[in-house]
């Protein structure tokens, strides 16, 4: 019964606690690359709290759409944290009610879609102050949103067709016992994949996280109204984001070593540790892509992004040809 | 309730919109009151008309068994025969609820035009409009369909020319009277081929005759049945009526245009592909994924390339109903391939997204005409900021563009959840090259979620958010409850057709199973049966459960940030104006909006720009006097498809005109050669 708690608690609150740290690794990682010494790693903690100790500042253009999105951006993430897998691939129960499932998330189209509702009230919280940044933001924000969703289900599929069912959970435990020949398809996947994880997340070469140049943000642009807490959440919510395509990444396109029981807290050091080591290895290489590549020219992204619909096309052609 | 199974229901029925018809147009010509009480009779009687049609379809959907009525007429061949069964009864109820609503909401709208001396002329049309669109999907005679269908058709056209002053709505309509009759000749060829096979006009003998036709003939009624539905219900390329018709009646009619005329013509497709013909081959099927494929995603790019709001509204029609139609090609070709469980699921899918895009697209056109008869233009690009002062409908149009977004927990992303599973289906488990339409079709519906997406951001964001763009959209204010009641209504629905989607689809599967595309007795079996054959694909889709945690994690999160940071302050406070100080033209237009992807999409949408400077030193041209630029995109089907046919029909005419010698002798000469063949051809026989 406790551990059970325990285990609901942990998958609540892990992804918003860990989530600034993958941020704060990968700046330290770019910081190295670049041969500056960087902020720590938790520098991010440090800029959430003092955005929330910060009064706000709202526009008189806003309406409603300004003051709710981010609640709603914020909430949509961790429910989507709570379900996906990230060292085990257990259904999280809420104690006692074995129907309560918290996997009504798990589909991947679910997810594909709630992710497709943050970016709606995202690029409507752009438009609403009617400035002229936020506007293009939104503009460019739901052009490659558009574009990057194709990429982002297709390279889901091949996983999904492989496992035999749409659901994250079960898609793991399926995945791991696999023949090696269908490595090939799950790893074409996950170039598809990669690029729509950098798409949707605001990353070189799509866009810079860093940036505040009129002529180059896209998600930064849609921000550039929000102060203090509201900020906050939206910069959390991004965290929150990137940690939750990490934990698919490495989970289904890797899936080994993670945990299908729960006994005690001490059996789940290895997945813990299996864990951190991938998702370390995938940060090195968003690390490594944004300090090696420069950011695209807006009209070649959609190139960028064809391409990872058309990888997507090709591991789903062949993984339909293997299963037959 | 046995009453509304009875003979006297249906005249009562058919008679409140003859009187709605007839009493509106005398009420405008005797009374002098600017046509305020036939305004109140048009819509009133089109009201409870289709109320009880409603409740009709209610009793006949509870009690589970239809009824039959048949009238001799004085003509031959025809003959007045309903049929309500659980199909029919399924569409007369959901157009009936739309009916209901869109009287309401009419009622509302149509009092700008108080004085206008119209309302007369208008009300005789919209009854006869609304009684023939829900008694379409009853009759079950073809000639009495065809006579419905041409009144349908003739009435909407008089609808669409309501605004007979604006030359555009002049030929939207003609253009409209021009494509739905090139439609209904195909139409009635079908209906008459039918006949030539089967020797009735009765649709019972045609359900009778099912699987006995020649494969030559049945290929020729259903291509011919195909074209001229498609017509109706505006698949590319037979679509160019729709996107000029559509904006141009009155935002009720629209509506119900948009949400259920076209239906009613994916309806009767149904009908000659499962009911009355055996149309479930896979190359039909393959057939309808391709062009549902297609339709899909140009619908939406050209909804994304619009900026006219209706235009926009009526394009995403398109795309809707281009999704349907995929839906409806998996099902045709996974029935033909044996896998009737998925088949039916398929097509309880179809029937779905018709539904819901009736409730949203409904929705969003009632919203759009308020915003139209508040500021007094179509134009996106005059709005702004309506949001504020029309906080309703702003709600409710949000609501209604999540929905039609696909987004959770809205009830469109239902049935294009139910869609993508269908096609997932056919992906893994049909044959090679029947799995690469399932590809096809996969895919396009993949990027038309996405771009729906954008487009409905553009529109709501542009026309209700940040500051007014012209005076119209600062003086712009709510409208009155009678048009806010129905937007309220459908939103609930939007929600309830979401959460409650397991009960929803059950009944759908129960509705269509109804028709008894097999032995009934195999198919009745309970919706859970389904989802579990469903290759295990995934869970019931939990949406309830989905807006419940989304709902309990909002709360949390905001009391938890409400209680965290209680001490600090919200200033309000200008946007950040680099200096110069904001107006409405420093905003963002909708044809900027899109501008990025209709350039990536160029190949397909051919954007079209026109510019021209003019300078006040022509030589050096530093100082720029005036500058013009027009953008729009160039209209691949009438220069490709249209301008060409009609060419060629100046063409061949003017062939044929070359005997027309205007010489007595030659006349003579041709009926004296007619008359020899003929009695040639009787010796023959």
């Amino acid at each position: 019964m406790t551990t059970s708690i325990l285990f609901l608690v942990f998958q609540v609150v892990a992804v918003p606690t860990f989530s600034p740290l993958m941020i704060g690794i990968i700046r330290k990682m770019k910081a190295r690359l670049q041969g500056r010494v960087g902020a720590d790693i938790f520098q991010p903690y440090r800029d959430l709290r003092k955005l929330f100790s910060k009064d706000e500042v709202i526009s008189s253009d806003a309406s409603w759409i300004t003051r709710f999105a981010p609640y709603v951006i914020f909430s949509i993430t961790l429910l989507l944290g709570a379900t996906v897998p990230l060292v085990t691939a257990i259904a999280p129960m809420i104690p006692g009610r074995p129907d309560l499932l918290l996997t009504a998330t798990g589909d991947f189209l679910v997810i594909a879609y709630l992710f497709a509702l943050m970016t709606f009230f995202l690029a409507l919280a752009g438009m609403d102050a009617g400035s002229g940044f936020g506007g293009f933001g939104s503009s460019r924000e739901m052009m490659v949103a558009a574009l990057a969703e194709a990429g982002l289900i297709f390279s889901l599929l091949p996983a999904s067709f492989l496992a035999g069912t749409g659901h994250i959970l079960d898609m793991i435990g399926q995945l791991e016992n696999l023949p090696m020949t269908s490595a090939f398809p799950l790893f074409v996947a996950f170039l598809a994949f990669l690029i729509a994880l950098l798409a949707e997340n605001a990353r070189f070469p799509v866009d810079n996280p860093a940036t505040h140049l009129e002529l180059t943000m896209i998600h930064e642009a849609m921000l550039l109204e929000y102060s203090g807490k509201r900020l906050a959440l939206m910069e959390w919510a991004g965290a929150n984001k990137l940690m939750i395509f990490i934990a698919l990444a490495v989970n289904i396109f890797f899936p080994w070593g993670v945990a299908f029981e729960f006994s005690s807290l001490q059996s789940l050091a290895v997945p813990v540790l299996i864990f951190s080591v991938k998702s370390l290895g995938l940060l090195m290489l968003i690390a490594l892509i944004e300090s090696l590549m420069a950011k695209f020219r807006i009209f070649r992204v959609p190139d960028l992004l064809f391409t990872s619909f058309v990888l997507g096309m090709i591991a789903v052609v062949l993984t339909v040809s293997l299963t037959v | 309730m046995e009453f509304f199974l009875t003979q006297e229901a249906l005249f009562l029925f058919v008679g409140l919109f003859l009187f709605g018809a007839i009493a509106s147009f005398i009420a405008d010509v005797w009374m002098n009151d600017g046509g305020r009480l036939a305004n109140l009779l048009a819509h009133g009687a089109a009201m409870i008309g289709s109320f009880v049609g409603f409740i009709m379809a209610v009793v006949v959907l509870v009690n589970g068994r239809g009824v039959n009525w048949e009238f001799e007429s004085a003509f031959p061949l025809l003959e007045l025969s309903f049929r309500l069964d659980g199909m029919s009864a399924f569409f007369l109820g959901l157009s009936a609820c739309i009916g209901v609503l869109a009287s309401i909401y009419g009622y509302g709208y149509q009092r700008h035009f108080i004085g206008s001396g119209r309302l007369g002329s208008y009300g005789f049309f919209y009854n006869l409009f609304v009684g023939s669109l829900l008694l379409v999907g009853v009759a079950n005679q073809a000639l009495f369909f065809l006579l419905i269908w041409e009144m349908m058709s003739l009435a909407s056209y008089f609808l669409v020319v309501f605004e007979r002053e604006k030359i555009e709505n002049v030929r939207a309509g003609f253009l409209y009277f021009l494509m739905t009759h090139f439609g209904t000749a195909f139409i009635v060829l079908a209906c008459l081929l039918a006949y030539h096979a089967t020797g009735s006009f009765s649709f019972d003998a045609w359900r009778e005759a099912f699987g006995t036709l020649s494969s030559g003939t049945e290929f020729l009624i259903l291509s011919s049945a195909l074209i001229g539905f498609a017509t109706k219900a505006g698949l590319i390329p037979l679509h160019i009526w729709l996107p000029e018709a559509h904006p141009a009646a009155p935002s009720h009619v629209s509506a119900l245009m948009s949400g259920i005329m076209v239906k009613t013509a994916l309806f009767m497709l149904f009908r000659f592909f499962f009911d009355f013909f055996q149309g479930a081959r896979v190359e039909w099927g393959v057939a309808f994924l391709i062009i549902g494929a297609i339709s899909a995603i140009l619908g939406i790019l050209y909804a994304n390339a619009e900026r006219d709001l209706k235009r926009i509204l009526a394009y995403s029609t398109v795309e809707n109903v281009g999704i349907i139609t995929i839906a409806f090609g998996a099902g045709l070709a996974l029935f033909a391939l044996d896998q009737e469980r998925v088949a039916l699921f398929a097509l309880a899918a179809a029937f779905y997204h018709l539904v819901n895009h009736a409730v949203f697209k409904s929705l969003l056109f009632f919203g759009a005409g308020s915003v139209v008869s508040t500021t007094g233009t179509r134009n996106t690009e005059s709005y702004g900021g309506l949001i504020r002062v029309m906080p309703y409908t702003a709600a409710f149009f949000l609501i209604g563009s999540l929905a039609i977004s696909a987004l959770p927990p809205f009830n469109g992303f239902v049935s294009e959840w139910l869609t993508f599973q269908v096609l997932f289906v056919g992906i893994v488990g049909a044959p090679l090259a029947v799995k690469s339409a399932f590809l096809f079709a996969l895919a396009a519906l993949v990027f038309t979620s996405g771009l729906a997406l954008a487009c409905f951001v553009k529109v709501f964001g542009i026309t209700f958010l940040a500051r007014p763009r012209t005076d119209g959209a600062k003086d712009a204010c709510e409208v009155s409850w009678l048009m806010l009641s129905p937007m309220a209504l459908l939103s609930i629905a939007t929600l309830a057709l979401g959460l409650f989607s397991s009960h929803v689809l059950s009944a759908l599967t129960g509705v269509v199973a109804s028709i008894g595309l097999t032995n009934p007795a195999t198919l009745r079996f309970p919706f859970l049966e389904i989802i579990a054959s469903r290759h295990a694909f995934a869970d019931v889709l939990p949406l309830a459960m989905i807006a419940i945690f989304l709902v309990i994690t909002l709360a949390v999160v905001f009391m938890t940030i409400r209680i965290m940071t209680r001490n600090r302050t919200v200033t309000i406070g200008p946007t950040w104006d680099c200096g110069f100080p904001l107006s409405g033209r420093n905003e963002i237009t909708a044809t900027s909006f899109s501008r990025s992807l209709v350039t990536i999409f160029r190949g397909v949408l051919r954007p079209t720009r026109q510019s021209m400077i003019e300078y006040h030193d022509e030589q050096t041209r530093y100082f720029v006097k005036a500058a013009s630029i027009e953008t729009g995109l160039q209209d691949i089907y009438r220069e490709r498809l249209y301008y060409p046919a009609g060419k060629m029909l100046h063409f061949l005419a003017d062939r044929i005109r070359r005997i027309q010698t205007g010489n007595v002798n030659m006349y003579i000469l041709y009926l004296a050669l007619a008359l020899i063949g003929a009695l040639l051809w009787a010796a023959r026989a």
